[in-house]
């Protein structure tokens, strides 16, 4: 075994160590807590890469894994062992994690060099890389599942890091609720995964595991109601989980709400790493999702597991998309955004299998970062204004964010050729015009194309085109306050913010050259192949269609944008926006997001809430109300006995009592009433007993 | 040596019934130390038990010849495994209960006839013996929450003692019942339990012989519809008696219900098997449910005990190792943590604000003026939660797998009540520590009074021992595994007859 195999776990552990030594530090030690923070990420990049390396070179028959386990529990009469694996799809994502990990933590120390709780941040932010990490690296669902928990649990913690906001704390809990239900369904699935295989390894030396031939087999084989595949029914139940935590609709709702958070958190958990993680986990077990089904030539196997995990992609893809057309806070059109490129991710998955939609994942981990960093580093410019219609003409402030940021868009977008973006999305939608179910996710695929490249052409021109409308809010005041007006200008951010950028920019471009069609060295990598290049004429003509097509949806998009938004710019923050002057009810329902909030609020929270006050009422009033009858009926029954006791029985009795009252003085003094005495008798009488039980019956 | 966590605890009544009167100090010392005695003699008795799956007897002489009553005191390792748990909750009581200045000698006396009598049950192995320690802690109970709770303190104590005397002569009736039988098939009185669990009592006797026993032991454990007493209950009792009420007297009800009325009758309980579980689950969901809408912090942690105790009384209905497996630790496990919040809500705020309030505290800014409080209960929420961890992760996971291979629909409905636990606990939490509520001016004439080392010594000890067994949960589970593989379980898990 290679010892990286062997010492995978440190990857992990390193910034589980930091956390638990910023924990524990009581004295303000910022230095030490970041250097501590970003230390342990460097170490666990350099080892990652090492990890990757090991990986590498390994084709012909099949992908390099190896695992590393031991036993953790013994419960139901046999050892759970828990451990990790290495194979490339762990090693890519640990490089990613960590790389992308590294710059954030890096751009947190400028950005939240004012806030007094900066060792808690950090700590958070170490002990989230700790569980990622743990998701990324394990071998083993249950280990999977723990290190998720943390992982949703920081989230939470972070999302409400300025918790004296109300809506952060709402938006923490909404957070967690939400995915919390996800969690539900990936844990009972395990439950019955477990009940099925008894293992929830996925790989074993011995191919025993849960993912492996003969537990996949044993588990096609079996069909619950309406002849549904058992393993399609676990598929499903850990696909919830996925769902959760990637906000795909209809658990979505949490994600944008999420935005409360500080922006490095938004960038590195709701954009990068975190909110990935329910698409990787449907990547780990993917034998699970496509157990069952006839090989086939290209793409993904068909299987109803994976027919839903593309529906719910393709529909968060579009549904998301047009959400992001009529938002107006910066982050939060980067969170629609979000949501709707982890539909795309979802969708790659079931239509072009794990390679497809991994490669999505990587690429935009480093744009969507870069566009979350670019946008901090606009808010904290603008003085933490969040609204796009307040700033414009930033262009002109902050030079180095305009143009990492234009390229973060570009390859957001799928500008052809010469963006990462433009080569994972389109290796999504090829797979998708082939699927043989059904056309219509591709179509789907194709709108939210069109949708992304406008909006994020909308919100360029919004920002840093135009004039600078920032100084609107604080116009009255202005005259009074000249001298300072020049500090309301937006600025440039400092060096620790924009060099993270800067490397994010260039990731952004350069990583597409690993997936193009002429030398998809991504796809080989994960199945354990040989890439070649292949400049072949009869490939690239059948790439070449839809790749033109898509340029165009792109350009369109593009185009229609700036039409809109940078030619045309809007005079005042307070404008009406051109699309609602055209469209008010559909920018409306845009807007608010379809409403979707307000239907949960108004069933399932309103339901949630009544079935707990009629548990509540019940307890009050039905078993409370058994209870109270009780008392009374023993009250009034007592008062009887009394009544006849004075009157019938004690007539004749008290006569005989007298001469006995007497003695009973002597008893009496015995019921004082004082708890002491009790007690002391108690304690005598049980030492007496005991030491009687001890001794005496020997003597 | 385990006898000894008995004979230590009653020796400190003893000691604190000679001290004067009102050396208030001198009694918290005594106490403590008896405390720290037994729990000391737990921890090391246990591990010394070398086979923790077999009934090792520990005392066994004649008591009372004529109707088969031996003194028989013995440990397997469920018993181990709540003797441990016994030990650090009594501990940890006392470090709560500090600041007690009422009559201090006397609280603490009754605390620990409290903590010896449960010793006791968890060590009986003779039916009679074990009745009068489990009566024994009624009396203290009682006494704890009349004379130092709060809030409807006479009614809470009223309620709870009558619950417990209602549940015991339940017991009562059945036990005689069997012990009638036993006689006649065994040729002479017995009240050993593990003769007793060789008796093949016939089917039509368990039908309704094992319902009484075990609802009796189960009202105790907080078994829905019965469990009104505890909310209240709880409420009621002062800090340290909401401790051990939760911690430990609603594990001697299901302690019960899995040593006696389980193991004398296998058959019965395989009858019953369904209405058990879908009481659990009602318990789980509408506990999690009535949680979720208290105005009273203490209300909040009194349901949710209901809701975890749900738990346990599931892992015992699915009858399969692994359901029971999880069952003794979830009991050990809710015992920490319970304890832990019913800490942080009596002892940390409601000592400190005198009130329990939602709506009060929600001004009082506690999280930033105690942080160490605010920083407590989100531990103890987030073990209390079933997050991975801590050691409520592993018990309700196995609970949960045990429950699927026999009713996997009501497992999905307590699954449900695992997401309330989730609302319910950041509700509390926010509203009480967390809130953006405009505060209220603080009184600087009266300023909080800081914690003590007392509370966080209590607070540090109960969040490691969940959090060690949350990750090794082998350290427990290498007591309770072999239990449910040896000879004396071997009826109840087979599933056959005899």
């Amino acid at each position: 075994m290679i010892w990286i195999v062997k010492n995978l776990w440190l990857i992990p552990a390193l910034p589980l160590l930091a956390a638990g030594i910023i924990a524990v530090n009581k004295q303000p030690a910022r230095k030490l807590a970041a250097g501590l923070a970003i230390g342990s990420m460097a170490l666990g990049f350099l080892l990652s890469l090492c990890a990757f390396a090991a990986t590498l070179g390994q084709h012909g028959e099949g992908a390099f894994r190896e695992t590393f386990s031991f036993n953790w529990i013994q419960f139901g009469g046999q050892w759970m062992s828990i451990g990790w694996v290495l194979d490339p799809l762990t090693a890519i994502m640990l490089v990613m994690v960590t790389f992308v990990g590294m710059l954030i933590f890096i751009f947190s120390v400028g950005y939240m060099a004012h806030d007094k709780n900066f060792m808690r941040f950090f700590n958070f932010l170490a002990l989230f890389a700790s569980g990622m990490l743990g998701v990324v690296i394990a071998n083993n669902l249950l280990l999977l599942f723990v290190s998720w928990e943390i992982v949703g649990l920081t989230s939470y913690l972070l999302i409400g890091f300025w918790y004296h906001k109300a809506s952060a704390a709402a938006a923490a809990k909404k957070a967690f609720i939400t995915t919390r239900i996800g969690d539900l369904g990936l844990l009972l699935g395990m439950v019955w995964l477990y009940a099925q295989t008894g293992t929830l390894n996925f790989y074993t030396p011995e191919h025993t595991g849960c993912l492996e031939a003969s537990a996949l087999a044993g588990m096609v084989s079996k069909t619950i109601f309406g002849g549904m595949m058992v393993s399609t029914a676990i598929g499903l139940l850990i696909f919830l989980g996925a769902v959760g935590k990637s906000g795909q609709v209809p658990l979505h709702v949490w994600l944008p709400d999420a935005m409360e958070g500080p922006t490095p958190v938004s960038a590195l958990i709701h954009a990068a790493t975190m909110v990935a993680a329910g698409v990787f986990l449907v990547a780990r077990v993917y034998p699970l999702m496509a157990a069952g089904a006839a090989p086939v030539e290209h793409g993904a196997p068909i299987t109803t597991a994976l027919t839903v995990v593309t529906w719910v992609g393709a529909i968060t893809a579009i549904f998301a998309a047009s959400i992001a057309v009529a938002q107006n806070d910066i982050k939060r059109i980067l969170a629609y955004s979000t949501v709707s490129q982890l539909g795309y991710m979802m969708m790659g998955l079931g239509v072009g299998g794990v390679a497809v939609g991994m490669f999505h994942l990587i690429t935009h981990a480093f744009f969507k970062a870069l566009l979350f960093l670019g946008s901090g580093s606009v808010i904290h410019g603008c003085h933490e204004e969040q609204d796009v219609r307040k700033m414009g003409g930033l262009k002109k402030y902050m030079p180095i964010t305009f143009v990492v940021y234009a390229i973060g868009m570009l390859a957001l977008a799928g500008f052809p050729l010469f963006f990462s973006g433009f080569w994972s999305k389109d290796e999504i939608l090829h797979h998708a015009s082939l699927w043989s179910v059904s056309k219509i996710p591709f179509y789907l695929g194709c709108t939210g194309a069109l949708f992304t490249a406008f909006y994020m052409t909308r919100q360029m021109g919004l920002v840093f085109f135009g004039s600078y409308r920032g100084h609107e809010k604080s116009a009255h005041g202005h005259s009074s306050h000249s001298s300072e007006s020049h500090s309301h200008d937006p600025h440039e951010s400092p060096a620790v913010m924009t060099v993270p950028l800067i490397i994010l920019a260039g990731f952004a471009i350069l990583l597409g050259v690993i997936g193009t069609p002429a030398w998809p060295w991504f796809d080989a990598y994960l199945n354990g192949e040989l890439a070649e290049l292949q400049i072949k004429f009869s490939n690239l003509a059948e790439s070449a269609g839809l790749m033109g097509a898509s340029a165009l949806i792109v350009l369109t998009g593009i185009t229609v944008g700036w039409m809109l938004y940078g030619k045309r710019q809007r005079k005042t923050a307070a404008e009406k926006d051109v699309l609602e002057a055209a469209q008010p009810a559909i920018f409306k329902l845009l807007e608010n997001k379809y409403f979707i909030d307000e239907i949960y609020e108004a069933t399932v929270i309103r339901f949630n809430a009544f079935a707990a006050w009629l548990c509540d009422f019940a307890d009050k009033w039905v078993f409370g109300g058994a209870v109270l009858l009780v008392k009374y009926f023993t009250i009034g029954s007592s008062w009887l006995y009394r009544l006849t006791d004075e009157n019938v029985v004690n007539g004749g009795f008290d006569a005989a009592c007298g001469s006995i009252r007497g003695s009973g003085g002597i008893l009496s003094k015995l019921h004082s009433g004082r708890v002491q005495t009790y007690l002391r008798i108690i304690g005598v009488a049980l030492v007496a007993l005991i030491i009687f039980l001890i001794w005496g019956r020997k003597a | 040596m385990l006898a000894w966590t008995i004979y230590i605890t009653f020796f400190g009544v003893l000691v604190l019934m000679l001290l004067p009167r009102d050396n208030a100090r001198a009694a918290r010392i005594v106490a403590l130390l008896t405390a720290i005695a037994g729990c000391v003699v737990a921890l090391v008795g246990a591990i010394q038990q070398t086979n923790p799956g077999e009934v090792t007897t520990i005392v066994k002489a004649d008591w009372i010849p004529a109707i088969g009553a031996n003194y028989y005191l013995a440990a397997d390792g469920i018993s181990l495994v709540l003797v441990v748990l016994t030990g650090l909750a009594a501990v940890s009581g006392i470090l709560f209960s500090w600041n007690i200045e009422k009559r201090t000698k006397e609280f603490f006396a009754f605390y620990l006839v409290l903590i010896g009598g449960v010793y006791g049950v968890f060590l009986s192995f003779d039916l009679l013996l074990l009745f009068v320690f489990y009566e024994l802690t009624i009396i203290p109970k009682y006494f704890l929450i009349a004379r130092w709770g709060s809030t409807r303190k006479e009614y809470g104590a009223m309620k709870l003692a009558l619950y417990s005397f209602v549940g015991s002569h339940l017991v009562l009736i059945g036990l005689i019942a069997a012990w009638v039988v036993a006689k006649g098939q065994l040729g002479h009185a017995s009240l050993d339990l593990i003769e007793l669990s060789k008796v093949h009592f016939s089917a039509g006797f368990q039908h309704w012989v094992f319902p009484l026993v075990f609802v009796g032991f189960a009202i105790l454990a907080g078994m829905w519809p019965f469990h009104t007493w505890a909310p209240t209950g709880h409420v009621a009792a002062p800090t340290a008696g909401s401790m051990l009420l939760a911690g430990v007297v609603m594990k001697l009800g299901a302690y019960g219900c899995l040593r006696v009325a389980m193991l004398m009758f296998p058959e019965g309980v395989r009858e019953w098997q369904w209405a058990i579980a879908a009481l659990a689950v009602g318990g789980i969901v509408y506990g999690a449910g009535v949680a979720l809408v208290q105005k009273d912090f203490k209300f909040v942690i009194g349901y949710s005990s209901v809701s975890h105790m749900g738990f346990v009384l599931l892992g015992l209905a699915t009858l399969n190792t692994i359901g029971l497996d999880g069952a003794v630790l979830q009991m050990f496990s809710h015992g920490i943590i319970a304890g832990l919040l019913f800490a942080v809500v009596g002892r940390m705020v409601y000592d400190r604000t005198h009130t329990r309030d939602f709506n009060d505290l929600e001004t009082m800014q506690l999280g930033k003026v105690i942080p160490f409080a605010g920083v407590t209960f989100v531990i103890a929420g987030i073990a209390s939660m079933g997050l991975p961890g801590f050691s409520g992760f592993i018990a309700e996971l196995q609970v949960l797998m045990g429950a699927w291979q026999v009713f996997p629909k009501m497992t999905i409905l307590a699954g449900v009540g695992i997401l309330v636990g989730v609302a319910y606990t950041l509700r509390a939490m926010q509203k009480a520590f967390y809130s953006d509520a405009p505060p209220k001016p603080v009184d600087h004439d009266h300023p909080m009074e800081p914690i003590t080392v007392a509370e966080r010594f209590g607070a540090v000890m109960l969040i490691s021992a969940s959090l060690v067994i949350g990750l090794f949960p082998n350290l427990l589970m290498n007591w309770i595994e072999p239990c449910f593989k040896s000879p004396l379980f071997a009826r109840l898990l087979s599933g056959g007859a005899q």
